[in-house]
């Protein structure tokens, strides 16, 4: 009986450091998948033309050269996208925040009448909408089409946002911190400027992250209701640069032959340069608040 | 007696909204974008039902019923359609669901909480790759000649240079495991969060009765995650027909056109680049009407079943 007992321990033992060993090669495994295409990019952006256009498995940078970041830096276009996908994502992030803010606290106060009834007015958007067309109708009979404003205002209030707003205001400001600010003579308005947002930083980061990530990448608004490239945001640039396959538009400015065949070959490393210059300031910033998006997860699952 | 009563409580409902102003006007912003954003399109719907002109608008323009329904379902290409939009969503579930559950009890198993958050990290990094970036990596990587792909499997013997993003065959795949590439990490995260929920003292406890560790993975771990599934289970068959444009807009081409055609994508087409916009809110309404119907439905029978449900 000891004896089978000691047996089924040791083989336990063997099992779980088996087990332990799977899982731990598996993920590696997938690291390795997930991280590879990324860092694929990088290098290839740093490559000489020859070697990426042969298509070879790259490790580091194999003749390096700046030559792709030069051209890429040239691009007018950049330039453009990046400016305007900067105040969209700015300004777009700063007014989401506070609007989510503000209603997540106002829906977290147990003594607002209708309460329930605002929930359900959020709620119900998430699983019905009207469709695209009418969608664009609305906008286009407002007169927004085409505007900076639309595209600042236009991803600024996601529901899902507002509802672990909420609630993490019920379960992160206390009950007593309330009554005592109204024994005090102090309203709903200041309540929440000087007592609940500095409680919130954290739900606030959580915010910011997601609605940067939302403004920075968004590219199917602007397509559909911007007519004017100045307004352009990057992600309309990145579709044409990336995604339209002649690279003839340009070589037919500089009408030298050889110089245009230059420009083919290095198609493939400015087009791996835009990738990295478009992506890096999203992926550099988000290990840092990688704890903070993870609470905002766990906010939202939780039901309430 | 009945009716001092009630009115004493509207008259406290009352009394109470106007203390509570302040709140009202936090709402206000929220409350209006929503409106213009979410709730005015659901009027514009009642288009569907009408041969729209702008000129005319919804309340001018004459009733048709539901012949654009008719025209949808009758066309030649209908069946191809919701063939493609099912395919694709089908199959991204029944990949896309699994994978992040594993993955996430996988990582809780992990016992170096370094190595835990180095693969936390690389993982979810795809997720914020924009789907553009995404799709211009997919047609760089997938092209002939340079493309890595091809490389690869040179190096394995096969001769052939395809341009796999032309393929209607490879389409569904390259979608599927695109997408799965990009979000198994992120949508594990809402998994974690639940494993880390788990009483310790149950683990010890089957130690000391002889459990390996595979099978307290399997009997204290995945039971604890169960709930979140079925919620998330529900949200996705509620999404069942919404393959996003996004993605599928962008990787279309015309050599693939066959097997991309999706019902978001031909809503896009004719009622933004042909102006049909009556017929193509009829399509989008058929759509989202499906969505919803499966949504309330599989939440019945999940309240039924397990327990759980949205609401």
């Amino acid at each position: 009986m000891e004896k089978t007992k000691k047996r089924s321990k040791g083989n336990r033992m063997t099992q779980d450091i088996v087990f332990n060993a799977v899982i731990v090669l598996l993920l590696l495994f997938l690291i390795v998948i997930m991280a590879y295409p990324i860092y694929f990019v990088l290098v290839a952006s740093f490559s000489d033309p020859t070697y990426v256009n042969n298509g070879d498995f790259l490790l580091y940078p194999k003749g390096f050269t700046l030559l792709g970041y030069e051209k890429v830096f040239e691009e007018s276009r950049v330039w453009i996208g990046y400016a305007n996908t900067i105040l969209y994502t700015a300004l777009g992030t700063a007014l989401g925040v506070f609007i989510t803010m503000m209603a997540g606290f106002a829906l977290s106060r147990k003594e607002l009448p209708f309460r329930n009834a605002f929930m359900g007015f959020f709620v119900f958007t998430m699983y019905f909408n009207g469709g695209l067309i009418p969608y664009y109708m609305v906008v286009k009979s407002l007169n927004l089409t085409n505007t900076r404003f639309l595209m600042i205002i236009i991803s600024a209030v996601a529901v899902y946002n507002i509802i672990i707003t909420r609630s993490f205001m019920l379960s992160n400001v206390a009950e007593e911190l309330r009554d005592a600010a109204r024994i005090d003579g102090c309203g709903d308005g200041r309540f929440f400027f000087q007592i609940v947002m500095p409680l919130s930083k954290a739900i606030a980061a959580v915010l910011v992250l997601y609605l940067a990530v939302t403004y920075w990448n968004s590219y199917f608004n602007p397509m559909i209701f911007l007519t004017d490239r100045s307004k352009y945001p990057l992600a309309l640039y990145l579709r044409e640069i990336l995604l339209t396959v002649s690279t003839n538009a340009q070589s037919s400015v500089t009408s030298d032959a050889s110089a245009a065949a230059m420009l083919q070959k290095m198609s493939q490393v400015i087009k791996y340069g835009i990738i990295v210059v478009s992506t890096l300031p999203i992926v550099c910033v988000y290990p840092f608040l990688q704890k903070y998006f993870v609470k905002g997860v766990m906010i939202g699952s939780i039901k309430g | 007696m009945k009716n001092t009563k009630e009115r004493g409580s509207i008259h406290r409902t009352l009394l109470q909204m106007k203390r509570s102003y302040m709140l009202y006007i936090f709402l206000l912003p929220a409350v209006i974008l929503v409106a213009i954003f979410c709730y005015a399109p659901m009027y514009g719907v009642l288009m569907a039902f009408q041969n729209y002109s702008p000129s005319k608008g919804i309340l001018g323009s004459p009733w048709v019923g539901l012949k654009w329904f008719e025209t949808f379902f009758n066309m030649p290409r209908f069946w191809q359609i919701l063939g493609n939009t099912l395919t694709l969503s089908v199959y991204s579930l029944l990949v896309g669901f699994p994978i992040p559950i594993i993955l996430a009890l996988m990582i809780n198993s992990v016992e170096s909480n370094r190595f835990k958050r180095v693969t936390q990290t690389v993982t979810y990094m795809p997720h914020f790759i924009s789907t553009v970036v995404l799709v211009g990596m997919l047609t760089v990587f997938l092209s002939p000649r340079s493309g890595f792909l091809n490389h690869v499997l040179e190096l394995f013997g096969a001769a052939e240079n395809t341009y796999y993003m032309g393929v209607p065959d490879y389409f569904s795949h390259i979608y599927v495991w695109s997408g799965v590439w990009q979000d198994m990490g992120w949508n594990s995260i809402i998994y974690l969060a639940a494993l880390t929920g788990v009483d310790q003292a149950l683990h010890e406890a089957a130690q000391v009765d002889g459990a390996t560790k595979l099978q307290r993975v399997w009997h204290i771990d995945l039971p604890a995650i169960i709930p979140t599934m079925v919620i998330l289970l529900i949200m996705s068959v509620g999404n069942i027909m919404s393959v996003g444009y996004e993605k599928v807009f962008l990787m279309q081409n015309d050599l693939n056109i066959m097997n991309s055609e999706v019902i978001s994508t031909y809503v896009y087409k004719i009622g933004l680049t042909q102006q049909q916009f009556s017929y193509s809110s009829a399509i989008g309404l058929f759509n989202n009407g499906i969505n919803f119907i499966l949504l309330v439905a599989v939440n019945k029978l999940s309240a039924k079943l397990s327990g759980s449900s949205l609401w």
